[in-house]
Order: C-alpha cells, then structure tokens, then sequence
C-alpha cells in the first residue's frame, strides 16, 4: 500500500502550503504559500526537510490523522502548537519537536487556547505534483497542494517516504519568541496620498480588530474609519502581501498570501515583510496597532530578521531524554522499533 | 526614465512604477515597455513584474536589492514604448452572444440605442487590447470600447457568472476563467478555456495581446465545447 498521511478529520481550514509560487503573478496567479513562513521553515528543518518542502497549514481548528506507512516523522511548530497523540497510547508531544511514530496510530495536530496557525511537515515531504513549481494550494484557481482544496475528511495524503532515516529526534533550542510585536510595522502608501491626514492618524494611532472576515485572501478590520481624500477607486493596479487596503467603508482589508494579484481600491500602506509571519499566525478578535517606518529602516530590519530565522534553523539539537510525558508503554514500543516488532503486533 | 513617473514603495518587497493616471493605451504602452527593458537587463533580486493599465509592480528580494538601487537601475534604463502594437500576438475567440449566453445584451445594447444585432456587430468588429490580466487566473481586462457600448457596472452584481463569460463595463471587456459573482454586464460567453492549470502557460492571454471575438451560433458554442479544447481558439503571432 502507498504510503499515506489518512485525514480522519480535517479541520476546517486545513491546506497543504510551501513557501509560495513565484513568477506567475503577471496571469494573475497568487502567491499562496504559508501565512507564517517561519514555522513552516523550522518544522521542516526539524522533519529533516529542506525548507521549501510543502506541510499542512492548519489554521483554527486541528485535524485528526492517522499514519499509513512504517514510519512517519512529524514536527508541529507554531504559536501554542500542540500534538496529542490519540492511539495507541494516549500523549502529549511537545511541539517544536520531531517525533517518529508508528502505522496505525492517530493524532491531533493542534493548538491549545492562544494558537491559531501551526505547520506540520512530514519527514520525506507529501508525494504531491508540483504545479507551476510549487506545491501550495491555490483554492481560487482550483490547483496545487491536494486536488487545490481544502483537505477534506477521508482524504489520503500521499507521502514519499515509508519510513525515515534512523536518527535521533531534533527539537529547537528553547521555544522561538514567536510573540507578536505591540505595533505592526508599515510603509506608508503606495496611495497614502488618496487618505486624509486624519486617517493617516488615525491607521497609526489606533487599534484594529481582525473581525471574523479573515481567511488566507487577507483580514477584514475594525476600528477608526479612515477616511479617502476622494473615492475610493483607483486605476487596479498591482498588489504586494501586507498592502492595507480601504474601500468605500473606511475600514481596512490586510492582504494575505491568497491575495488577488491586483486592484482597484487604494492601499494606504504595506506591513513589512519582516512583520508578515507574525500577522500570519493572528485570527479572528486578536487586536494589531500599526507603526510607521521607513524603507531604509525596513530593509535594515528585513535583514536582520534573515539573520534571526537563520540562527532559529542552525539551533536545533538533538532530544537526549525522551520527554517526560512519554510513558513507559511508549518507550517499550519505541524500544521495539528497532526490533522486528511494532507497536500494532503487541497491542 | 521621464518626468512624471512616480516611483511608489509597497512595502520593502515591492515598487510601483506609475506613468500616470487612468487608463490610457499610451500610458500602457510605457508600462509594456518599462517590463520588456526590466526583463531585458535581468537585473539580480528582482523576483517578477506585474503589469498593469497605468504602472508595472515590481516584485524583489531585499536581501539582495535595495529600494535606492532598484529606482536607480530603472532610471537607467532606455524606454522605448512599443507604439500602437502591431507586434505581439492576435488571438480569436469564438464568442456566442446573446440568450442564454449573454442575459445582459438586451440592456447593453438599449443603453447604447442600439439593436442587439448592431451591439454585436460592434462588440465583434473591433480589436480588443489586453490591458492587464488580474482579478483571478487568467482574467483579461481589454480596452478600449466605443461610446454606444460604454456603461456603468451593474447596479446589483450577479451572484453567479459561467466561466467563458464576456462582460462589458466602463468602457472594458473582461472574461471570466471561472464560475463566480460578478457586477459586469453578460453579453456573451466563449468556449474557450481562459485557464487551464494543464496547457503549459495556463493563461491563455497575456498582458499585450490583441483580441479578436468572432460572433457564432449557439449550436456552434454547443458543437465547440463538445470538440477537443485546443480547438476552441487560435493564436496568431505577428510581426512588425
């Protein structure tokens, strides 16, 4: 049998993501890919991935998977992230971490209360089609990732790999500060010049509620009304992911990976792109203030934020002692892996 | 590069190159030619370009290119607009219009005083110029229609839209690649398939393109759709 990654329950927004499809935009294709890069990039490492490897982005809610291989070697990472292995013996497994775990057994990938975006990379990758060169679920066209849709209960994921390499598990060194930062960061414009001085006052003094209008096309918010000098139609011109849209509500629209790939309303200002996993991993109620700076400023902290995600990648470090929750039963079955039983022949 | 042009920051990841404002074929044409040059020097970090009606955004990696140093490699550059395209490729769409096809041709052609037939006519006797592809995979907006069928948006959009529509509005036509909402005018629908993820370029248009529509029959749409879908458009290239 093929091996798989069976979705006994998919979550509501479960998709499969890499770092994003590029070079396509001039048709009007969009970027896509993880809405928080950084985690994807660490569960890869920890999964033994290279970066761009494509995972599950679960978003909200957490799906429940079985293994269908020999093996498989998974690593949750993300704010909160939690993986609760259901069966054969019930456990906590600590996020940002690997784990090997046998055929048959179930899971869920999830968060506890504060998380609302987690990665969950496979050791060997999915065994999906690369589309236009990359495996990222485009769910307005219809392709990419799985069959380019939502996962969906009873769906197989096909994996590369049977069983991974023997090797000792990897966890990060300390937990990243994945913490959000107090304000936001933006560029002004490219149309702040279509927006009163009031409303520019406003988009930086003030506090917006992501409403419940939030997907991967970008969040819906609410909070001052910022007000167009006049209209609010612009000639569609192109669109970056960060651009803080403002049609004729007054209440501003921050565009995510799935955004069109262009428009017609004006953009008050961009979030910087250092900032944007960091939006990425925000839902529905949570509440962002934004800060203005300047190109050279953000460059310097673009950066400097590459150099952060880097040294995050070069220190993971090997698990010496199985973690504590790990019960005795568990350590027998892992024991036996290397043995010609598994944990299904002696439950 | 001239006086006038604006060079817009979109964060720290991306520039908008705006030659003016509205939507103007010579405006456009600076904005296909900024993309040719760009394209031609192949200028390391700058990662894609998107063009549109009125400006090109550019796509880039930090990292490796800095704001200052993108405007001045732009600067640099000699921009020669590609004046009234001859060149570029003409494609034919068959379009059936009309009925069940194009529920709002009655409307548009009222609007303009015309018959549905003369609104036809005039729809599928011009060349119609891809603008930009935006909106979703695939999607045209083409320029420029005549006065008679120049009409505002609907005033309640349609909740839903057959894929191969052709929709008129604000003096452009757009057709739409998928099944969707839409507050554009149907007047008729082409057979054609405006993306499909299989062909090597999904898209079938691209920005600067040259669009014949030719009027068929409904059993014609019919007997098109039933046929193997490469047959359902042609692709000309042309020369100077």
């Amino acid at each position: 049998m093929k091996p798989a990654l069976f979705v006994q329950a998919a979550g509501p927004f479960t998709t499969v993501q890499d770092l994003g499809r590029y070079g396509h935009q001039a048709a009007g294709i969009p970027v896509s890919g993880a809405l928080d890069p950084v985690s994807l990039r660490v569960a890869n490492a920890l999964a033994g991935n290279a970066g761009d490897e494509a995972a599950l982005e679960i978003r909200l809610a957490a799906p429940v998977l079985r293994v269908e291989a020999a093996r498989l070697r998974v690593a949750l990472c993300g704010v909160s992230a939690s993986l609760q292995i259901l069966a054969p013996e019930p456990r906590e497994v600590p996020a940002w971490q690997s784990v090997t775990l046998e055929r048959g057994a179930v899971f869920r990938a999830g968060f506890q209360p504060g998380g609302s975006t987690a990665y969950l990379a496979v050791a060997g990758g999915f065994d999906l089609p690369q589309v236009l060169d990359s495996r990222s679920t485009c769910l307005r066209g219809g392709f990419g990732g799985l069959e380019g849709r939502l996962l969906a209960d009873g769906d197989s994921v096909p994996l590369r790999l049977d069983a991974p390499d023997e090797r000792t598990e990897l966890r990060a060194r300390g937990l990243p500060d994945l913490a959000p930062p107090s304000r936001f960061r933006v560029i002004m414009g490219p149309q702040d010049d279509h927006f009163t001085e009031g409303a520019i006052a406003a988009l930086l003094k003030g506090e917006f509620r992501i409403t419940r209008q939030a997907d991967r096309m970008g969040l819906r918010l609410a909070g001052p009304q910022l007000a167009h000098r006049q209209g609010h139609d612009i000639t569609s011109d192109g669109i970056a992911t960060g651009a803080i849209q403002v049609p004729g509500d007054r209440q501003p629209i921050l565009l995510l990976a799935d955004h069109q790939t262009t428009g017609g309303y004006p953009k008050i200002a961009t979030v910087i792109s250092a900032d944007l996993p960091a939006i990425g991993r925000m839902a529905a109620g949570d509440c962002l203030r934004f800060s203005a700076v300047s190109v050279a400023e953000a460059e310097a902290i673009h950066i400097a934020n590459q150099a952060w995600i880097d040294d995050l990648l070069r220190e993971l470090e090997p698990l010496r002692t199985d973690p504590a929750s790990l019960s005795s039963r568990a350590l027998l079955s892992k024991n036996l892996i290397s043995g010609a039983f598994s944990a299904i022949d002696i439950a | 590069m001239r006086r006038g042009v604006r060079y817009l920051p979109v964060g720290d990841s991306a520039l908008t190159v705006e030659f003016g404002q509205g939507i103007d074929r010579r405006l456009n044409a600076l904005v296909m030619a900024l993309d040719a040059a760009l394209r031609a020097r192949a200028v390391p970090g700058v990662t894609e370009t998107v063009p549109t009606f009125r400006s090109l955004m550019i796509h880039y990696d930090p990292a490796v290119l800095s704001h200052a140093a993108l405007c001045n490699e732009i600067d640099a550059l000699d921009i020669a607009p590609v004046q009234d395209a001859q060149s570029g490729r003409l494609v034919t769409l068959p379009v059936a219009y009309g009925g069940v096809h194009g529920p709002d041709l009655e409307d548009v052609a009222a609007a303009g005083g015309l018959s549905e037939a003369e609104a036809i006519a005039l729809h599928s006797g011009i060349t119609h110029y891809v603008y930009m592809i935006g909106f979703a995979p695939g999607h045209p907006y083409m320029g420029d229609l005549p006065p008679e069928l120049t009409l505002p948006r609907r005033r309640t959009p349609r909740t839903h839209i057959a894929p191969g529509t052709v929709a008129v509005a604000v003096g452009q036509t757009v057709i739409y690649p998928f099944a969707s909402p839409g507050g554009w005018h149907a007047i008729g629908r082409t057979p054609a398939d405006l993306f499909d993820i299989t062909r090597t370029e999904p898209a079938l248009l691209r920005a600067g393109d040259q669009v014949r529509l030719r009027n068929i029959e409904a059993a014609e749409f019919d007997h098109l759709m039933a046929g193997p879908a490469s047959e359902r458009f042609t692709i000309a290239e042309q020369s100077e």
